[in-house]
């Protein structure tokens, strides 16, 4: 039965919902506004929220002593690079547990999840002597296997919940028809799990680009992502909000960007199954 | 050619056996239909033949070639599936072309043959629309055509009209023997309805409990049952079974006598009763009679213009040559 929504009731939902949003959104713009005032300014209480000197300084100092777009462009190579070789590695492994399934499926897909509870600290020197020996510290490469790795549980986990609403009667006609597995893969089953993918996708992309812990303690200078251009102006340098807002605010603006205009396959990606 | 041969063939998942060890021929171009209730283990056995289940045990044949082992895209077999099983992000064209792009034929080939299912299954205006503007009857259609643009050894229908309604079940039917007529391809066939299987089979095939009760053709099961199971199974209505000292007489622990096979009367017979409910179809009429002794109720099929209604007194006469004698375990008495 369709429940009752009086104007009213709908009234205040909205505005508890802007609220609550503009709660959550609040340190974000406020970091945005923080990069446009002067450090003095940045400090000044009580704060002014619009009215103050716009400057664009701080990015022109950042960018000058940082160098940005190099961190943007080892952002973009790890989060992205880590992405697709999580998919490659995922596609397969959600496809044998969503229609190959066996006694142990349920188990295998809740010890991948338990991984992800494990604090990284805890396996940081391990990891850490590895990527020395291996030669993969401050490297692009070493970067997108170890997020690759921390992320592949999320990643198997939703295609595996996207791929097991996919009719297997139809991947049966597929080998009917001739289809081997890799047409069989290629051909029916991704196109057919297009919106799971691209959601899985993207929200990847926004944890592999947002993920500090492994980028910090894992780079030093030439493979150091935005995580890394952040963290440069956040202690050493003494308290200057006004440029380590600017620094964030080129840091998430990418993203940002990306989430805003991707927010309905994301909001579907990530409520699939629960809503359906 | 499309002869298929098991030989011993089981499968069973996990401790459960599905399908108890048994042989089956199928010639070429031969109208097989599996048949039996749910969960006899039929779609299972097409499954087997198909190469989707692997057999647990057992040997299967296609054209003499040992095809046990044989993926299923190899056995040069096509499927029709109950939920019709189209590629819904392809085309109708798309989705008939698919198997022949998989075989690796050229583009012009693929459109050549695409073209020539679609004229004969009536699609060629729908090529270019996708399964879900289609109708559940157009959307069979396409798997069919599907199926028969790639020239298989033999096609399994697994329950193919059942998620149709009544009317279109029925053309359906027609079109598919007609199809059999016109390609001689062998075609396996998997239904639970008795009706699909006297009226399309060459040879039928009963099971029950993953085990084959009877092969033969309609009119072979339909006259002579090799045990009740398949005396009730096959025939509409079902047959009717009379036990104790009536049975007794017959020389049988049971007798079976199909509806077409009582004369009724409203003078005399053998066996008194009185009619409970009374189905008027227009072709036929059946009466549910209970008998006199207040513990059978025996289905008649009288004319369709027979006027009897609930309550009526009625008199029934088995047809002495059409009675079918089983012992205590089921089985057929010659």
């Amino acid at each position: 039965m369709a429940r009752n929504v009086t104007p009213a009731r709908k009234a205040t939902t909205t505005a508890v919902a802007w609220i609550v949003g503009l709660a959550i959104f609040f340190p974000i713009l406020w970091t945005i506004l923080t990069s446009f005032k002067t450090e003095a300014e940045a400090i000044a209480s009580p704060p002014s929220f619009i009215l103050f000197d716009w400057t664009l300084e701080n990015f022109a100092i950042v960018q000058e002593r940082s160098d940005y777009f190099r961190h943007f462009l080892n952002s973009v190579i790890i989060s992205l690079g880590s992405t697709v070789l999580g998919l490659i590695i995922a596609i397969p492994a959600a496809w044998s547990m969503a229609f190959v399934p066996t006694k142990r499926t349920k188990h295998v897909l809740m010890w991948m999840l338990s991984t992800k509870m494990l604090p990284p600290v805890g396996v940081l020197v391990p990891i850490y002597l590895i990527f020395r020996d291996a030669g993969l510290l401050d490297t692009q490469a070493g970067l997108v296997i170890v997020l690759t790795l921390i992320n592949l549980p999320i990643i198997v986990w939703m295609l595996y919940t996207y791929f097991r609403e996919i009719p297997v009667d139809i991947l049966e006609a597929a080998r009917m028809d001739g289809a081997t597995l890799r047409s069989e893969i290629i051909h029916v089953l991704m196109p057919m799990a297009v919106p799971g993918i691209a959601s899985t996708l993207l929200l990847n992309i926004i944890l592999a680009w947002n993920e500090a812990f492994w980028t910090l303690n894992l780079t030093a200078a030439k493979a150091a992502p935005l995580t890394a251009f952040i963290a440069a102006y956040s202690s050493p340098e003494g308290l200057f909000y006004a440029k380590l807002s600017a620094a964030s605010t080129l840091a998430i603006a990418p993203i940002l960007i990306m989430g805003w205009f991707s927010q309905r396959q994301l909001v579907r990606g990530l409520t699939f199954g629960a809503v359906k | 050619m499309g002869q298929i041969r098991l030989d011993s063939v089981s499968k069973s998942f996990g401790d459960v056996e599905v399908i108890r060890p048994l042989d089956l021929e199928i010639s070429d171009g031969e109208f097989v239909v599996f048949v039996g209730p749910s969960g006899c283990g039929k779609s299972t056995l097409l499954r087997l033949i198909a190469g989707l289940e692997d057999v647990t045990s057992g040997r299967i044949e296609i054209d003499g070639a040992d095809a046990t082992a044989v993926p299923p895209a190899k056995r040069r077999l096509a499927m029709v599936f109950q939920s019709y099983a189209l590629y819904p992000h392809m085309s109708v064209r798309k989705n008939i072309a698919f198997p022949l792009r998989m075989a690796g034929l050229s583009k012009d080939e693929q459109m050549e043959k695409v073209e020539a299912a679609a004229r004969v299954l009536n699609l060629t205006e729908y090529l270019d629309r996708r399964p879900r503007q289609l109708s559940g009857g157009q959307r069979q259609r396409v798997a069919i055509g599907r199926a028969i643009v790639r020239d298989p050894t033999a096609f399994l229908f697994d329950e193919p009209l059942s998620n149709l309604d009544a009317a279109l079940r029925v053309n359906m039917r027609l079109e598919i023997s007609e199809l059999h007529q016109s390609l001689a391809t062998t075609m396996v066939y998997v239904t639970h309805d008795q009706v699909e299987a006297m009226t399309m089979a060459e040879k039928i095939v009963v099971l029950q409990e993953g085990v084959i009760e009877q092969v033969g053709s309609p009119m072979e099961l339909y006259g002579a049952p090799r045990n009740r199971f398949v005396a009730g199974f096959i025939g509409s209505p079902t047959m009717n079974f009379v036990n104790g000292a009536e049975a007794a007489r017959h020389g049988a622990h049971s007798i079976g006598i199909r509806p077409e096979h009582l004369t009724i009367s409203t003078t005399e017979g053998a066996w008194q009763g009185t009619v409970g409910v009374a189905e008027h179809l227009g072709s036929d009429t059946f009466l549910y009679v209970h008998l006199a002794d207040g513990q059978r109720t025996l289905t008649v099929r009288a004319g369709g213009e027979y006027g009897a209604s609930h309550g009526d007194t009625v008199y029934l006469t088995p047809d002495p040559a059409k009675i079918h004698r089983f012992d205590a375990a089921g089985l057929r008495l010659e």
